[in-house]
C-alpha cells in the first residue's frame, strides 16, 4: 500500500488560511490502512483546525478511494459553497480530486512516502519503487532497487558492518538479505550471472493495454 | 615506467594515494605527492572521498600527471549517470589519464551534503563494464567511438568482510569486476595478515593483481574509530596496545606498516599506502620494508 505522513499543524493551517468554507476528504484504502487519513483522521484533524479558528467551516467525508473517478464522483453533490477541498489521499488522490475539480483548490494534507508494508505497529518500511522491470525472482523477494540504499544491481559495496547498512545501523544490508534467501532457496548461483545495467523508465509513466480499450466504431 | 608496465613487469607494486581537498589550493597536496614521486608506481587520487564535496579527481590526476607521476583515477558511481561517466573517462584519457579505479562510491547521507540525490546509475560492476567498452571503441550504447581510451582498469575488494556472507558476496563481486575488465585490485586496509593470507587463498586462482591496503595509523583513538566506524577495517587490540606503549607514535605507526608491508610481499602483488597526510613517512617505510 502506499505509506503517507500527516504534514505539521503549522504548515496546514498555512494552506488553509485563506480560506473559511473546506470540505476535508479522508480516504478508505492505504491512508486508512497506515492511519493517516481515514475517517478517524478526518474527525480528529477537522476538531482541531475548529479549534485554532473558530470562524472556519469544515465539512467532513470520507471516499473508499481517491485515486477512481467513480468515488470522487460523490464528491460533486457535497462541494458546494466550499471554497477549497482539504484531501487526506495520497499525492495520487490529490491530483485525481484535482483534475476533477479544477475550479477548486486542492491542498494535500499528507506527504506521499512510498509503497510499503507495516513491519510492526508504527513503523512502516518501503519495498517496492514501481521501476517496472521485477527482479524478485532473482533476488530471492528482496529488491535491491529500493532496499539498497545505493540500488545496486550487482553486489554489495563495501560499506555494510555487522550486516547493516552504511547509511544507518538500523537498516539490514539489503545485499546480505538476498545472500541469504538465495542460500535458503538454493539459488545462490542467480548472484553470478551476467551484470545488469538497469533501464530507466520514463516518467511520468503510462500503461496502455490495448485487449482493455474501448475501440471506437469505425 | 608505467603503471601499466610495472603492472606487466610482475615487480612487487607499490601504489600511494592523495586526497583533494576542499578548495582550490592544491600546494601541500602536490608538496606531498612531490616526496613519494620517485617510490611508488602510481598514485590514486580520491573521488569527493567519504562523499564530503571537494576538489575533483580529474583535474588533481592531471596535475600528477604533469609532475610525472602515473595517477589512478578514482571514479565512483555516486554522483555521475552513465553518459558523465563515459564523458568524464574520455575527458580523463585526453588529459593524459591512463589508470582508472571503479568505486560504488559511499551514500551522500555520510557527507557534508547529506541532501544530495543519489545517482548510482552504474555500480563498480557497470561502470568497469562501460570502461572496457570505450576501450574497444563504443559507448554503452554501442555507438562508435572516434578515437578510444585504453585505460588500465582497477577495482576494490575489501578481505575483512565481517561475516561470511559479506566475504562470499565480496569475493562473487570481485569475480564479476574481473570479467567486467579489472585488472589489478586494491584492498581496503589490512592489520590482519592471517586474516589477509585467508582472504588471498580464496582468490588464489583468480589471476588477478592484488595490492594490500595499509592506512598508517596515526594515533590509538584513529585505530578505535575506525574499529567502530569504517566497514572491513579492524585493527587487532594488539597493535593498539602497541601503538598505546610507545612514547614515539609516528615510529610506532611506521614499525608497524613496515611488518606489514614485509609480510603481504610472500602473499600478494603489492601495496597500496593511504598515508593520510604522512606521505613523508612512506619512504623510510619503503627503505625499512626492503622496497
Amino acid at each position: 500500500m502506499i505509506i503517507a505522513e500527516q504534514k505539521t499543524m503549522e504548515e496546514i493551517q498555512n494552506m488553509v488560511a485563506p480560506y473559511h468554507r473546506i470540505l476535508l476528504v479522508g480516504c478508505g484504502t492505504c491512508t486508512t490502512f497506515c492511519s493517516a487519513g481515514g475517517a478517524e483522521q478526518v474527525d480528529s484533524l477537522a476538531e482541531a483546525l475548529v479549534s485554532e479558528n473558530k470562524e472556519m467551516f469544515i465539512e467532513r467525508t470520507t471516499i473508499p478511494r481517491q485515486c477512481a473517478e467513480r468515488f470522487i464522483d460523490r464528491l460533486e453533490e457535497k462541494i458546494g459553497n466550499h471554497e477549497a477541498i482539504l484531501s487526506m489521499g495520497c499525492g495520487n488522490g490529490v491530483q485525481a480530486v484535482a483534475s476533477r475539480f479544477p475550479d477548486k483548490p486542492v491542498l494535500p494534507v499528507l506527504n506521499t512516502q512510498f509503497i510499503g508494508v507495516e513491519k510492526e505497529p508504527g513503523v512502516w518500511t518501503e519495498n517496492c519503487q514501481a521501476c517496472g522491470d521485477c527482479i524478485l525472482w532473482r533476488t530471492g523477494g528482496v529488491r535491491p532497487v529500493t532496499r539498497c540504499a545505493k540500488g545496486l544491481l550487482n553486489g554489495p559495496c563495501g560499506g555494510a558492518s555487522e550486516g547493516k547498512c552504511e547509511v544507518s545501523r538500523d537498516r539490514p544490508c539489503a545485499w546480505q538479505e538476498i545472500y541469504y534467501a538465495l542460500k535458503r532457496l538454493d539459488l545462490l548461483h542467480y548472484l553470478k550471472e551476467k551484470p545488469q545495467v538497469k533501464d530507466w523508465p520514463l516518467h511520468p509513466g503510462r500503461v496502455v493495454r490495448e485487449d482493455l480499450r474501448e475501440v471506437e466504431a469505425t | 615506467m608505467s603503471f601499466k608496465e610495472a603492472l606487466e613487469s610482475g615487480k612487487f607494486l607499490v601504489t600511494a594515494e592523495v586526497g583533494p581537498g576542499k578548495g582550490t589550493d592544491v600546494e601541500h597536496l602536490l608538496k606531498d605527492a612531490e616526496i613519494i614521486k620517485d617510490r611508488v608506481d602510481a598514485v590514486n587520487v580520491t573521488d569527493l572521498q567519504s562523499s564530503v564535496m571537494r576538489l575533483g579527481s580529474m583535474a588533481v590526476c592531471h596535475l600528477l600527471k604533469d609532475m610525472g607521476i602515473d595517477p589512478i583515477y578514482q571514479v565512483t558511481c555516486r554522483d555521475r549517470n552513465r553518459l558523465a561517466l563515459q564523458a568524464d573517462l574520455l575527458s580523463g584519457w585526453v588529459l593524459g589519464i591512463r589508470n582508472m579505479l571503479a568505486l560504488t562510491g559511499d551514500h551522500p547521507t555520510l557527507g557534508d551534503h547529506p541532501q544530495a540525490k543519489p545517482v548510482f546509475d552504474l555500480d563498480s560492476v557497470t561502470l568497469l563494464e562501460a570502461a572496457s567498452k570505450l576501450n574497444s571503441g563504443v559507448d554503452m550504447a554501442g555507438k562508435e567511438l572516434k578515437g578510444a581510451p585504453d585505460f588500465l582498469c582497477g577495482a576494490v575488494v575489501n578481505p575483512g568482510a565481517d561475516n561470511e556472507a559479506a566475504l562470499d558476496l565480496q569475493l562473487i563481486k570481485m569475480e564479476k569486476k574481473m570479467e567486467a575488465g579489472a585488472k589489478f585490485f586494491q584492498t581496503q586496509a589490512v592489520y590482519d595478515l592471517d586474516i589477509f593470507e585467508k582472504f588471498m587463498k580464496r582468490v588464489e586462482g583468480f589471476g588477478a593483481k592484488v595490492l594490500g591496503g595499509v592506512i598508517l595509523l596515526k594515533s590509538v583513538g584513529m585505530a578505535r574509530y575506525m574499529n567502530k566506524n569504517v566497514a572491513g577495517v579492524f585493527v587487532p587490540e594488539p597493535l593498539i596496545e602497541e601503538m598505546k606503549a610507545s612514547e614515539d607514535k609516528a615510529q610506532a605507526s611506521m614499525n608497524i606498516a613496515v611488518r606489514l608491508i614485509k609480510g603481504m610481499k610472500d602473499l600478494c602483488d603489492g601495496v597500496h599506502i593511504m598515508a593520510m597526510g604522512w606521505e613523508s613517512k612512506i619512504p623510510p617505510i619503503l627503505d625499512e620494508g626492503g622496497i
